[in-house]
């Protein structure tokens, strides 16, 4: 009690002399600086003569500092070790503190006595000193007289990793968690005797799960007893997490390695047939390495050394000029090795002989048997089932990219159906919704109310430029199927010409809203866009409202009658001009909105629409014609198939549209209607 | 026969003497052989559409004669290109590394030269093995034979599935495209062995005459295109005078009935849709060392669709009319797109050709569809009024002639 409150007495005591001398320190007064230096050799002298311990002035963790002041001025990676574990030795509750504040550079070093503080603002001068054991004000100093300890990245290493322990039994959560966040990162065999402390007193359920389950993770890298890595690796069968993988995974990685007999001791993962699992060459290399055989003369070497010989346009016998086969310069290079002038090459029977002497083997890296089982044994149970969920990854990628088919198809499927005409400027409807949305944006800043808004006003203007382009064009050519499809060609070029010259051949954005962002996440395999939910929703809509629309209602009545034939329904009073009309209209329409749909994830460019009609046809052409359930299950077959040939190789995605279309082809040999196709005289061309 | 053939046809044989005539004037006015009037580059563009005329008679063919609108007559026509370019591009890489590799002190063993090849042609896709699909590329009369053998497998085996399988109209177009855009997008691989989207560059370099100008060669490649182009005219013209090309037109104009005549509609069609693929490969073959590059956008589906749009402007059955309109059309469409068509300034916006001339090509294109279904060849028709060549077009069976599939 009573040395406690003395020793606070004396830090005040020693504290307070110092501000004074440092203003004329720096002004280069040499009787101020002998002054100083007075008082600097003075007071400490006093204070140690009055004061019983020597250190009784200063905390625990400054006499640490004290103790080691050299090493902590110029601290580094492997010095600073000690320290810190001394600093944590101390017990004191400031210690996380200050070990904090060193990382974050601001610990101050006063350089009349070398004592180090913490400051109340870096940026003040004169600064305010604080006490590092006590957290008390420790008066001030100018900012001339204050040294910032600047410790370099290793070193915060260290000193974070010695934070953990600390973090990981703070009362914040947040810090907690940050903590194990920190570990997750940077695993370490130090962390793991932390992180057992402080699993028992971890109040929160989901952190001290969280904790269990990385003390299992560092037990099967770190732990030191085989039983309980064993254990730990078994845990983890069928966990799919990437982490669980990334521990697991490096435990069986390998080293090739040769012997004369295989080692019994070695934890052998396969032994490799030379020419088969090893290539002779490779084998032979490695035995050079270890100088157990001559050095291979490859190639190259041979032909240098060659050069390096010649001799009045002749070499090994020979002349340069016949040199001009592989074999000339073999035998060349055997001339030239018998007059020893250069060194012999092992023959292919040597290389094969000298491999077949030794044993080739891959041995783990990971010394312990039972240990290399258990991880195989996990990683395989955890790889079926990470290939398990692989699949509903492709299965949810090729609905995705089915529905966006569906889309952009289902008008082209219509409008094919009932009027026997392929719209080859069906893409360009597609483009004109997306041009829709981003014009819509460029008026509309919120984006979701612009979305809303753009849907129907691309629907409208796709609807009223397909009615245009029937009553114009494609009327005209009723029953000329070819010439109708090169006319809307016409139409096509001519649009996307247009819509370069309006807005440029540069990307235009559409702009998703925010709560289309990120991706709907099952677990590390299985995931999935909200955007591609939205289109798949939206297809789903269209679907429904469609087959309403053909099979409920009488304008879908109509079309079907116009449809199975278009001079009967005529003569029972429809009027097959107004039916194609509309139907024209509403599959335009409907690739407006699909534009806007592919505009949200995909750039808008006058291109958009050409890149897809070639897709839509096939979805067409697969599913056949006239009939919504057939352009379904074309976009699913085409969507899925596309997955599944990108997964197969999935660096090439030219080769997989490459495969698709050469597997169309291979169906339409089976099944030249489509999947669902229509009898009747529709059918027909 | 021949004699009998071309008198009771003035139309081939006006037609032939024109091209003469045109072939002579444009040597007379080169820089290689006469006063120099026309660059060399133009002489380069006049031999350029020779071909594309002649890839437009076989497109005319197999589309105004036979009825199957195929989008995929110009892949042909590429893979032609590609064929010979293999062995431009080969030979010529050869003499360049041959002399390089002749400065090094040992005189390049055979594999070495063909290591350098190697890395010279398909360094810049990140290789240098020689695929195996070169390993004729040594060779000019085995690429000359692929110039034929290729394009006439592929549509071979193509036509053979597709009219098997009885896929007409629409379907067959579309299917035709699906083929190309596969062919185009396979090449646009690097690992398709022709490297990928660079393409097969230095055409214009023939092995073997690199000493000789370019304003030479330009019009050596005039005449030879100017041949093929007479040759195609007559064999197309021979072919759709005769009985053939009576069946022929039979199967355009109504299938069924040519089949149920005792007919085999399908080897009538596989035996067009063959031929007119060896004739673009040919084609090809003699456009591309003019043009000096080919690469897979070349083969993209919108070029054989442009094919389509030529010799439907230029008029369909009648193998002048696929002439004129090729001619035409590439020639004006270089004309806009290369600036030198004059810019219409309207005062409040100046119409610049090079923005504007697809917009133009589109809709004078649907004009032409609607109001002048016979294109061009159709205005020589009622010039000429020949009775043979101006019989009506029926290229609209009404509905009720067609059979249910």
């Amino acid at each position: 009690m009573f040395r406690g409150s003395f020793a606070a007495a004396l830090r005040h005591g020693a504290a307070a002399p110092t501000p004074h001398p440092s203003p004329t320190h720096m002004g280069a007064g040499t009787w101020s600086g002998r002054c100083l230096a007075m008082l600097l050799v003075l007071v400490p002298l006093v204070l140690a003569v009055l004061t019983l311990p020597a250190h009784a002035q200063t905390g625990p963790i400054q006499t640490v500092l004290q103790d080691n002041r050299e090493d902590v001025e110029r601290a580094s990676r492997r010095t600073v070790g000690p320290i810190v574990d001394a600093i944590i030795a101390t017990g004191s509750d400031r210690a996380p503190l200050f070990l904090e504040r060193w990382s974050e550079r601001v610990v101050y070093q006063r350089e009349t006595d070398g004592l180090f503080f913490l400051v109340e603002d870096e940026d003040a001068d004169p600064m305010a000193l604080i006490d590092i054991d006590t957290g008390a004000p420790a008066g001030e100093a100018p900012e001339d007289d204050m040294d910032q300890l600047r410790p370099n990245s290793g070193v915060r290493g260290v000193i974070a990793a010695a934070l953990v322990r600390f973090q990981l039994s703070d009362p914040d959560p947040d810090r907690r968690a940050a903590g194990l966040q920190a570990i997750e990162r940077d695993p370490d065999a130090s962390h793991l005797a932390a992180l057992r402390a402080a699993i028992d007193n971890e109040p929160d359920v989901a952190l001290k799960a969280r904790k269990q389950r990385l003390e299992r993770l560092l037990t099967v890298t770190f732990g030191a007893d085989e039983a309980a890595r064993v254990a730990a690796i078994e845990s983890f069968a069928g966990d799919i997490s990437v982490d669980v993988r990334a521990t697991l995974n490096p435990l069986l990685s390998t080293r090739t390695r040769f012997a004369e007999v295989l080692p019994a001791d070695a934890n052998v993962a396969r032994t490799l047939e030379p020419g088969s699992d090893i290539a002779i060459e490779d084998a032979y290399a490695m035995l050079a390495d270890a100088g157990r055989v001559p050095e291979t003369v490859d190639d190259d070497a041979r032909d240098a050394a060659l050069v390096a010989n010649i001799a009045d346009g002749r070499v090994g016998g020979v002349s340069v000029a016949s040199l001009d086969t592989d074999q000339a310069r073999e035998d060349a290079y055997a001339a030239l090795a018998a007059t020893g002038s250069v060194p012999p090459r092992p023959s292919a029977e040597d290389r094969a002989a000298a491999v077949a002497d030794h044993v080739f083997f891959e041995t783990y890296n990971e010394p312990s048997r039972a240990v290399t089982d258990a991880a195989r044994a996990t990683l395989q149970s955890i790889e079926s089932r990470v290939a398990a969920y692989g699949w509903l990854d492709l299965g949810l990628d090729g609905l995705s990219l089915a529905s966006i088919y569906f889309l952009a198809a289902i008008g082209l499927a219509i409008t094919f159906g009932v009027m026997g005409v392929i719209n080859m400027a069906h893409g360009e409807f597609i483009m004109i919704g997306a041009y829709t949305g981003y014009v819509v944006q460029q008026f509309v800043p919120d984006h979701t109310a612009s979305i809303i808004l753009a849907l129907p006003l691309a629907f409208l203007l796709a609807f009223a430029a397909g009615v245009a382009l029937e009553r114009l064009v494609i009327r005209h050519l009723m029953h000329r199927p070819l010439e109708t499809l090169l006319a809307t060609f016409g139409i096509s070029i001519a649009l996307q010409q247009l819509a370069k010259n309006i807005f440029g051949t540069q990307a235009r954005p559409l702009t998703a809203p925010g709560w289309l962002d990120g991706a709907l996440t099952f677990n590390d395999v299985v995931s999935i866009s909200y955007i591609r939910i939205a289109i798949f929703v939206l297809a789903l809509v269209f679907f429904v409202l469609l087959w309403f629309i053909l099979n409920r209602t009488r304008l879908g009545l109509e079309v079907r009658a116009v449809t199975q034939n278009s001079r009967m329904a005529a003569s029972m009073g429809i009027s097959p001009d107004r039916v194609n009309m509309l139907t024209f209209g509403l599959g335009s329409g409907i690739a407006g909105i699909a534009g806007v749909a592919i505009g949200l994830y995909a750039q808008v460019t006058s291109e958009l629409g050409a890149s897809y009609i070639v897709q839509s046809f096939m979805t067409v052409v697969v599913g056949g014609v006239g009939n919504i359930w057939g352009t379904l299950a074309g976009a699913g077959m085409i969507g899925s198939l596309q997955k599944l040939i990108e997964w197969f190789n999935p660096a090439n995605t030219l080769a997989a549209q490459t495969y698709m279309i050469i597997f169309i082809i291979i169906f339409i040999q089976f099944r030249p209607k489509g999947i669902f196709a229509l009898r009747g005289r529709a059918a027909g061309d | 026969m021949e004699r009998t053939f071309l008198i009771r046809h003035p139309s081939v044989m006006i037609f032939i003497a024109l091209l003469a005539l045109f072939t002579l004037g444009a040597t007379i006015l080169s820089e290689g052989f006469g006063i120099g009037l026309i660059s060399t580059s133009f002489v380069k563009t006049l031999g350029k559409t020779l071909c594309l005329c002649l890839v437009a008679i076989a497109m005319d063919l197999v589309w105004g004669y036979c009825g199957i609108l195929s989008l995929g007559h110009f892949a042909f026509f590429g893979l032609g290109g590609y064929m010979i370019g293999m062995w431009l591009m080969y030979e010529r890489t050869k003499g360049i590394v041959v002399d390089q590799l002749a400065a090094a002190q040992l005189p390049p063993t055979p594999e070495e030269v063909r290591e350098a090849i190697g890395a010279q042609i398909f360094g810049v896709v990140g290789g240098s093995e020689i695929p195996t699909i070169w390993m004729f590329a040594d060779s000019l009369i085995i690429q000359l034979a692929l110039v034929v053998l290729v394009p006439g497998l592929l549509a071979l085996v193509f036509g053979w599935l597709a009219f098997r399988s009885r896929v007409t109209g629409v379907y067959l177009s579309i299917l035709t495209q699906a083929m190309t855009l596969a062919l185009s997008l396979y090449l646009f691989q690097n690992d398709s062995g022709l490297r990928g989207n660079n393409g097969l560059s230095g055409l214009q370099n023939i092995p073997g005459a690199e000493n000789i100008s370019q304003d030479v060669v330009s019009v050596w490649f005039l005449w030879a295109s100017a041949l093929a182009l007479g040759a195609g005219y007559l064999l197309a013209a021979w072919l759709v005078a005769g009985k053939f090309g009576n069946v022929v037109r039979g199967i355009r104009d109504d299938e069924a009935r040519v089949r149920f005549l005792g007919y085999n509609v399908e080897a009538y069609k596989l035996v067009v849709f063959t031929l007119t693929a060896v004739i673009a490969g040919i084609a090809g073959a003699l456009y591309y060392p003019q043009a000096g590059i080919i690469n897979p956008a070349e083969i993209a589906p919108i070029a054989s669709i442009y094919l389509a749009v030529w010799v439907a402007i230029g008029g369909r059955g009648r193998l002048y009319g696929a002439v004129i309109g090729a001619a035409l059309v590439s020639l004006l469409s270089t004309w806009f797109t290369s600036g030198r068509a004059p810019d219409i300034p309207l005062g409040f916006y100046t119409i610049e050709w090079v923005d504007w001339w697809l917009v133009l090509l589109g809709f004078g294109f649907v004009l032409v569809t609607l109001f002048a279904p016979q294109g061009l060849g159709g205005l020589v028709d009622r010039l000429v009024r020949n009775p043979r060549a101006a019989r009506p077009q029926p290229a609209r069976p009404p509905q009720s002639a067609k059979e249910p599939a």
